[in-house]
């Protein structure tokens, strides 16, 4: 019990920390390698309460694939940092007091905040009763493959969409390059291709 | 005092108020408020999850994949538009995307 509050305590005073940083690091790609190591905690986060697939899943979608796309692209954009953040110290009153005012509502909230009596009837998915000796992923997978298939699908048909947006948004045909033409190529015919010249004798073959 | 449903929901409040903040402070730069997002978008996962363990429905880490999943599609998306805006105006200033404006 007690290294649980202690791994509680350590994964959420980083993951704190780090998104403190996020906002505040003064390079983009400090920010970035921050933001990582908020989803890695929170993975560690994840773990304790004990869904450990969506923690390996944080991991590899996040951190493996999300946070080093946002690295490529701070680190292929060439961008003047230090314009951007010419602003910082100006905005920082406005942001301050939005954000007080929202974490008070939140604590408010929390502080209040009790759960409905007739809310055991109204579970989706319980646990079943060998829930022991299943696993979570195997739980999880239980759910996800039987009553959220259609669910399942269309968050593929939404991976899907957004990959072939993504390419066809930053796909460009650069004029200058020679490429090869294949259609081009087959579509010629001897007539357009090749020309017979009579050449006089002595004449040459420029008149 | 043992590590309940209110610590995780104290730390999932933490880190959303953190990107709302995010998003304030650093109006000028697309990227950091893109980050400022995944971090709201974190928090609410983290929320999703222990109320998902609290009350012993897995509904709720169901909807957190799919979070997930959007979020994913939500970056790759945002990633793009942000590079074919820089090669178009050479800058990412927020301020100068007003092509839209009446």
């Amino acid at each position: 019990m007690i290294l649980q509050a202690v791994m509680f305590y350590l994964f959420a005073v980083v993951a704190v920390a780090s998104g403190v940083m996020v906002v505040a690091a003064r390079n983009p790609v400090h920010s970035v390698l921050f933001l990582i190591l908020a989803f890695f905690n929170s993975a560690g986060l994840f773990v304790l309460m004990g869904a450990e697939f969506l923690a390996m899943i944080l991991v590899i979608v996040y951190v493996g694939a999300v946070a080093v796309l946002f690295l490529f692209v701070v680190m292929m954009l060439d961008i003047d940092f230090a314009e951007l953040r010419s602003g910082f110290m100006r905005y920082l009153p406005v942001g301050a007091v939005v954000g007080f005012i929202l974490l008070a509502e939140l604590v408010l909230v929390f502080g209040s905040w009790v759960i409905a009596p007739g809310v055991a009837g109204l579970k989706g998915a319980p646990l079943p009763a060998n829930a022991a000796a299943l696993t979570n992923t195997r739980a999880l997978g239980d759910l996800l493959y039987t009553r959220y298939i259609f669910a399942f699908q269309a968050a593929g048909v939404i991976l899907l969409v957004a990959m072939i947006g993504a390419i066809v948004l930053t796909l460009r045909s650069r004029v200058g390059v020679r490429h090869q033409s294949i259609s081009a190529q087959l579509a010629r015919t001897r007539a357009e291709a090749v020309e017979i010249v009579k050449v006089p004798i002595g004449g040459g073959a420029g008149n | 005092m043992p590590i309940g449903l209110a610590h995780y929901l104290t730390v999932a409040a933490i880190l959303f108020t953190l990107g709302i903040f995010g998003i304030f402070l650093n109006r000028k730069n697309v990227i950091i408020i893109m980050m400022s997002i995944e971090l709201m978008l974190l928090a609410v996962n983290i929320n999703f999850v222990a109320f998902s363990v609290v009350l012993n429905d897995l509904v709720g880490q169901v909807f957190a994949m799919f979070v997930l999943t959007v979020a994913a599609a939500e970056a790759a998306i945002g990633l793009a538009i942000l590079v074919v805006y820089f090669r178009n105006r050479g800058t990412i200033q927020v301020e100068d995307i007003r092509m839209m404006r009446g």
